[in-house]
């Protein structure tokens, strides 16, 4: 009996935060890294907390960025190394439902992930949140199209030699489009600077359906030939 | 008894690339002379127009070669036919030449106009983004791997990367503050007229030409290539089952 998409994609997503949760990679790993870069960024730019106040939403988009590779990989990892992905894959849950789950686990993930940042961003960098309805908008968008475009190369890349490395170089050019619109849209939100900010919605909102439409149509020979 | 093996020598030429090698060479010095000699200097852009007629050309021609890496990749997950999934990378890899050149002469016309090699001008940018994006379309394509892995992972490359296409521009354009009016990477200005106007539709087809000569060629190379695959694991098939027999 087969599953229908959504519900198969529900198992899919509660199986992989199920993991996460005994596990605690995105926890103990990824948020303190995250962390680390956003001070990082704070040594290599200025101890003046006037640069870091003009650039939190590109030093913010950035960490984040950096992170979703983290957990786009660690996504993925868990499917290969114990031959996972072909235990789903026999289990008769559809290839769409397994992008879907996956991007959904991905979605909350790094939602939480930017909450905690946020909150570093707040402290570290002395930054005022204000534009409450945009940032949501921005953040939920660019996190959406994130794990999508994330999880299509990460099932991708995860049975192909020198997996690691590869991920970075296809991902982040790819990307390149959500990092210039949720930094300038966050700016805009935060007041840093004039500008429509809906457009910068818009073309998000573009991204995170083009990448999840492709994603739902290219699982199924991704899933056949990885 | 031994038996000897004389390889046939097989070329990529054909009475059509021969003659589309000849016009490409006959097409280069004209733009040459019309380009470099013929036309006059520009009124605003002054000599550095003459970068626009190999610009122009290079940039149009990588795109087209993306299009073609697309709709390639597309038609191979669909049909599975070795002929398109060939096709989209010998393209991708010839976009990524013209779109290296691109950014290379843009850089000339930076360090004239500007006296800096690099600003970021949103056609430039978009230019290198997208640059890289193919670099990682080739590297996957160099990974080894079987040939149907191979072709469907590179497809989906080719597919998720010709849509983000217009959304690199887009998102560039406004980050860079929408349309700059002097640009390098505008298309055929509407402005040019006579020597100037014919020098940059001529730099059009000479680059259309040329490119679809080196497509064949590579498709040609990468087709041959996949035979020699295939004959080299013949022998080595033949020769383990010869061992075999002998032991």
């Amino acid at each position: 009996m087969s599953l229908s998409t959504v519900a198969g994609a529900r198992l899919v997503a509660r199986k992989d935060l199920r993991i996460e949760q005994h596990s605690r990679v995105a926890l103990a790993q990824m948020l303190p890294f995250g962390m680390l870069v956003l001070i990082l960024f704070a040594f290599a730019l200025d101890p003046s907390r006037d640069v870091l106040t003009r650039a939190t939403a590109g030093l913010f988009w950035m960490t984040v960025l950096f992170t979703s590779t983290l957990a786009v990989q660690r996504a993925f990892a868990v499917e290969v190394d114990d031959g996972a992905l072909d235990s789903i894959r026999l289990s008769g849950i559809s290839a769409a439902s397994v992008f879907l789950g996956k991007v959904s686990a991905l979605v909350i993930q790094l939602l939480v992930l930017e909450a905690v940042l946020a909150l570093g961003v707040a402290i570290l960098y002395n930054t005022d949140f204000g534009g409450w309805a945009m940032l949501v908008a921005v953040t939920l968008l660019s996190t959406i199209g994130m794990s999508a475009a994330g999880a299509t190369y990460g099932v991708l890349v995860s049975r192909l030699r020198h997996s690691s490395t590869l991920l970075p170089l296809l991902l982040l050019p790819l990307l390149a489009p959500v990092l210039i619109a949720a930094t300038k849209g966050s700016e805009v939100a935060l007041g840093q600077e004039a500008g429509q900010s809906w457009s910068w919605v818009a073309l998000l909102a573009v991204f995170a359906i083009s990448y999840l439409v492709l994603g739902v149509v290219l699982y199924r020979p991704l899933l056949e030939e990885t | 008894m031994t038996t000897t093996f004389a390889p046939k020598i097989i070329g990529t030429s054909s009475p059509a690339t021969r003659i589309l090698g000849v016009l490409s060479i006959i097409g280069l010095i004209a733009l040459v002379v019309f380009g470099l000699v013929i036309s006059p200097a520009d009124f605003e852009l002054g000599e550095t127009i003459r970068i626009l007629y190999m610009h122009v050309p290079t940039v149009s021609v990588a795109y087209l070669a993306f299009i073609i890496t697309g709709v390639g990749s597309v038609i191979y997950l669909w049909k599975r036919s070795e002929f398109w999934d060939l096709l989209a990378a010998s393209a991708a890899e010839i976009g990524v030449l013209f779109f290296g050149l691109t950014i290379f002469n843009g850089m000339m016309w930076g360090k004239i106009t500007w006296g800096v090699f690099w600003r970021w001008e949103p056609r430039l940018v978009t230019t290198t983004v997208l640059f890289i994006t193919y670099i990682g379309y080739l590297v996957v394509r160099s990974i080894p791997t079987d040939t149907r892995t191979r072709g469907t992972v590179s497809a989906v490359i080719g597919i998720m990367a010709i849509v983000n296409i217009p959304i690199t521009h887009k998102a560039v354009d406004w980050w860079r503050g929408l349309h700059q009016s002097s640009t390098i990477f505008a298309t055929v200005d509407p402005d040019m007229r006579g020597t100037q106007l014919f020098s940059a539709y001529l730099g059009l087809t000479v680059f259309l030409v040329i490119f679809a000569w080196l497509l064949i060629h590579r498709f040609r190379v990468a087709w041959l290539s996949e035979r020699a695959r295939g004959i080299g694991l013949d022998e080595a098939i033949a020769a383990r089952r010869a061992e075999g027999s002998f032991s």
